[in-house]
């Protein structure tokens, strides 16, 4: 039942006011020309799953192995590339194209991105400690961390101390984010709440691993343009296996 | 425009809420919609408004104060909450701020707002 997920380019957030007074905050991502660029099947590669490219590269930009890649698919050079496991009937042929209507409204993803970088983070921002008094002779240090460890025994400072250091600019998922609405014409996915990383950054969104996924969901994945055709066809093989 | 901006824009046209023109200094009542239970009625909450926020964008916000119970009390509204039903303009207030956090501190005769007679509104 594995389902192939999007990479998807983030916006921005808003809010929505709903019918029932509610005011929901949202976060506004993005499917860019969003196509299947190559599969990777059983036999040739050891697992299933499909490569997708989102955005548009400059082909003079695109280094020619590349290019080769992306004529090979006959697609337009895209700027990401990402790859999703899915199981085999739920393979998507090379060249098609994904749309927003992807997700259910009401479903729960997982969407994971790059934060935000913070550069070199104190003990304070980057592990929530609570630093020293404002007063009672502590001199200079207020936001410093406290001891790192005991005496001459052991003699050391254990593996994995917090400290501080670099803060942000990984990769970070979040799990179980709503997606309150969808809008297919202009390729838009409205999740509540907030996503890792800045705005224009991509993330990728996936079905939420810890939630049921609901019944009627586009399998093996919603189509654009020439949707009725391969999706009817690809439906119809996967009921066979 | 970004799309952002675009989307808040086709949703303030789709709620299509007539917004009366009023500003800090000005007494309003604005009709909120309580629900209790599954009933719902219309709360009626009139006082100053002491400032706006955010412009004319979906986001935008306006504080009403009253005085209570012989108690202070402001509340915050969104401007396009679906919650508010109607925001009615009582009295006209001539006002040098565009905020009025100053009647936090004043009390009676000192928080007193004088009305403009010959208000016309900017076209």
């Amino acid at each position: 039942m594995l389902r192939s997920g999007v990479i998807a380019k983030k916006l921005g957030m808003t809010r929505l006011f709903m019918e029932d007074g509610r005011q929901v905050p949202v976060t506004v991502l993005q499917l860019d020309n969003l196509q299947v660029v190559a599969q990777r099947t059983a036999e040739r590669d050891g697992y299933t799953a499909v490569q997708l490219g989102a955005g548009s590269a400059k082909a003079k930009r695109t280094t020619a192995a590349l290019r080769g890649h992306f004529a090979k698919a006959n697609v337009a050079p895209k700027r990401k590339i990402a790859e999703f496991r899915v199981s085999p009937e739920n393979l998507i042929e090379v060249g098609a194209e994904i749309s927003a209507a992807h997700y259910a409204e009401g479903q729960y993803v997982d969407i994971a991105g790059t934060s935000i970088g913070k550069g070199f983070a104190g003990v304070m921002k980057r592990h929530n400690f609570g630093g020293l008094r404002a007063s009672h002779g502590v001199s200079v240090s207020h936001r410093s961390h406290g001891s790192t460890g005991q005496c001459q025994d052991p003699g050391k400072v254990f593996k994995g101390k917090k400290m501080a250091g670099h803060l942000g600019s990984v990769r970070v998922t979040t799990q179980n984010i709503q997606v309150v609405r969808t809008d297919p014409d202009r390729g838009l996915i409205m999740v509540k709440g907030s996503v890792p990383g800045s705005k224009g950054g991509w993330v990728t969104i996936k079905d939420a691993v810890k939630k049921p996924l609901p019944a009627d969901l586009p399998l093996p994945a919603a189509l654009k343009s020439a949707s009725a055709a391969p999706v009817a066809e690809v439906a119809a093989e996967g009921g066979e296996a | 425009m970004n799309l952002i901006a675009q989307l808040e824009a086709e949703q303030i046209a789709a709620l299509g809420k007539t917004i009366p023109d009023f500003k800090a200094g000005d007494t309003i009542r604005v009709g909120y919609k309580v629900t209790e239970g599954t009933r719902s009625r219309v709360q009626n909450y009139e006082g100053v408004c002491i400032a706006r926020k955010g412009g004319s964008t979906l986001a935008a916000s306006f504080t009403v104060r009253k005085i209570s119970f012989g108690e202070g009390v402001e509340r915050v509204f969104p401007l396009y909450s679906t919650n508010i039903d109607s925001i009615e303009v009582v009295r006209r207030g001539r006002v040098r701020r565009a905020k009025l956090y100053y009647l936090r501190d004043r009390r009676g005769k000192s928080a007193r707002i004088a009305e403009v007679t010959n208000y016309k509104p900017k076209v």
